[in-house]
């Protein structure tokens, strides 16, 4: 009876099940870790990065504790805004400002201690620079096999990915003992922050020797909104035929509408437009409300990128290209009069 | 001082013109008869290692790796082609291995042949997963510097432009390192026929992979593959006011 019982609470606790046929309930539960996830989390001059948030988003889904980890100088304050955030029970900050600029040779032994001291069985972080380059080193660290960019969660083991520029979707099923996971942003939706109350406490800093060092940086400033989370999207290729071009046309259209600007390889390697800006398999991936394009033929690399957006909508004037195969709506038109025309027509 | 030992290690993928098309059983991709290249990262990596000696920085040799079937032979002569002075191939033809694995190959290698500088592809474009570079320098303890743009050598200093999200972020380190290549890095050389016919009398080197010792047992299960859902195109407008029209109705505006 009581067992039965306890079992019953455990299934509510967490979301994979324990086989309540099996006579050795006690003897299972020590098989079976309960899931505990360790959220790292991105911070750059004292500000979270939100959309880091999306690590949280994941514990949540594979059910028991959540921990969030942030390391960098004045880090409290960041620390402090992780309790709030809701689904995360406890925080570990590290207060150290070698963990700045997230270089990989300090970090990724930082996380391998606090995760072997904290017993995570789950790691998450966002598949952004920093979680790219962070988040295998550390896997190499635990010997675990990392699970890359995944789209989707089946139970605490089972996870969704697609490969081949997104022409493939591949489940697999992680035997190791500590899942070390990158995520897709725009599959998960950041944790909202709220009314949490998590306990916040310093964590281990094993104080890695620095190997690298950085030496600066240079961001496209922008003052629209950021092409990976924006609801709208306008997006140039090689069809606007010159960087003075796609500078007169897309980003006015971009005003409009209020969208962020995206592009295709070929048009950032013809030099039309920054390198930051493209959309596809070696790019960004975007899936905006709309994804609006002129321009753009549409090769399986660039649709990597985009075709989770809501709707997609292009204008090109070749009406054999594969992106009409795609689009919600299409116009077969020459971007040059098309594309101020629909300025013009939205401005109002 | 003594030049750089580049080790450059290559992956024979699907072309990446090719769609993938997954079996019946849905348990992987068809590619049998299929048309494989070169992974086009690694043509920029052994892009970069023959412009660093182009550019007189002292390199002593390029060695080209790559773990698969006999058939990725063909993208060791095709990097031997464009500049690598040797080639070594560890056979093995599960060409299925995990990043993991490779990464622990590669950490072996990295000893048995005395190399201080690794460039790597960011990603192979087949499982897209961007590990193995990143994997490698933690095994060896060495630094890093993923999606590289730019590859500056002085002396023992590498200085590396990255692409990261939103612009570039310069890092500092010395040898030995990994880099891993982003498409901005360079334009890859088309191999000329008197390099292919050069490249058949380079060195290649076969191992069997029982030498290295490693365990492949896979710690990823492939519970199976299947089609992206598929996108139904919305069919085409005459004019931009049906264009605005629609995605009004369609609530994108």
């Amino acid at each position: 009876m009581f067992s039965a019982a306890r079992q019953t609470a455990l299934r509510h606790a967490r979301t994979s099940c324990l086989n309540a046929t099996r006579p050795s309930f006690i003897q299972q539960l020590h098989a079976t870790r309960l899931a505990s996830t360790l959220a790292v989390l991105e911070q750059r001059d004292g500000k979270l990065n939100s959309s880091s948030l999306a690590a949280v988003t994941a514990g949540v889904k594979v059910g028991g504790g959540i921990t969030g980890i942030v390391a960098g100088s004045n880090i409290k304050a960041v620390a402090e805004e992780v309790a709030k955030v809701e689904g995360v029970e406890k925080v570990i900050y590290i207060e150290n400002a070698a963990y700045d600029k997230g270089l990989p040779e300090h970090y990724a032994p930082l996380l391998v201690e606090n995760i072997k001291k904290g017993g995570f069985t789950h790691v998450f972080a966002g598949h952004s620079a920093f979680g790219k380059t962070l988040m295998p080193r550390v896997a190499a660290l635990l010997d675990v096999q990392q699970i890359s960019d995944i789209t989707s969660i089946e139970s605490e083991d089972t996870f969704v990915r697609p490969i081949y520029a997104g022409n493939a979707i591949l489940t697999v099923q992680s035997s190791d003992p500590v899942k070390v996971i990158t995520l897709r942003s725009t599959s998960f939706p950041p944790a909202a922050s709220g009314s949490g109350n998590a306990s916040v406490e310093e964590g281990v800093d094993p104080k890695a020797d620095a190997t690298s060092e950085w030496v600066g940086e240079e961001l496209a400033k922008s003052d629209r909104p950021e092409l990976a989370t924006a609801e709208r999207v306008v997006s140039g290729g090689r069809g606007l035929k010159s960087k003075e071009e796609f500078d007169k046309l897309i980003p006015p259209l971009a005003d409009a509408i209020g969208a962020a600007i995206g592009a295709s390889r070929a048009a950032v390697d013809s030099g039309f437009a920054d390198n930051s800006l493209q959309v596809g398999q070696t790019g960004k991936n975007v899936a905006p409300q709309l994804y609006l394009c002129a321009g753009i033929s549409g090769a399986i690399q660039h649709l990597a990128g985009m075709k989770d957006s809501k709707v997609i909508a292009c204008i090109n004037k070749n009406a054999e290209a594969p992106i009409f195969e795609v689009a919600d709506v299409g116009l077969v038109a020459d971007l040059f009069d098309a594309v101020p025309e629909m300025t013009e027509k939205l401005k109002k | 001082m003594s030049g750089l030992r580049i080790l450059v290690p290559v992956k024979r993928v699907l072309d990446y013109t090719l769609k993938p098309r997954i079996n019946k059983a849905q348990t992987g991709i068809d590619v049998a008869g299929l048309k494989h290249s070169m992974n086009p990262f690694d043509e920029l990596s052994i892009e970069e290692a023959v412009r660093l000696r182009e550019r007189k920085v002292p390199v002593d040799d390029i060695l080209a790796f790559s773990a698969g079937p006999t058939k990725a032979q063909d993208v060791l002569r095709t990097a031997m082609a464009m500049g690598a002075d040797r080639g070594l191939h560890v056979v093995e033809e599960n060409d299925d291995i995990e990043p993991l694995s490779v990464a622990k190959i590669l950490a072996k290698v990295v000893k048995d042949e005395d190399r201080n500088l690794v460039i790597i592809g960011k990603q192979s474009i087949d499982d897209d997963a961007g590990q193995t570079g990143q994997m490698l320098a933690g095994l060896l303890g060495w630094s890093q510097a993923t999606q590289a743009s730019k590859v500056e050598i002085e002396g023992e200093t590498i200085t590396v432009t990255k692409e990261v999200d939103g612009g570039v972020e310069t890092v500092k380190a010395k040898l030995p390192m990994v880099i891993t290549t982003d498409l901005r890095l360079n334009e890859p050389r088309y191999a000329s026929l008197p390099n292919i016919m050069k490249a058949k009398k380079k060195p290649l080197v076969k191992k069997k992979m029982e030498e290295y010792g490693i365990d492949l047992t896979k710690r990823l299960k492939t519970v199976k593959v299947t089609e992206p859902p598929v996108r139904k195109g919305g069919g085409k407008v005459d004019d931009v006011d049906g264009m605005i029209s629609k995605l009004k109705e369609l609530g994108a505006l």
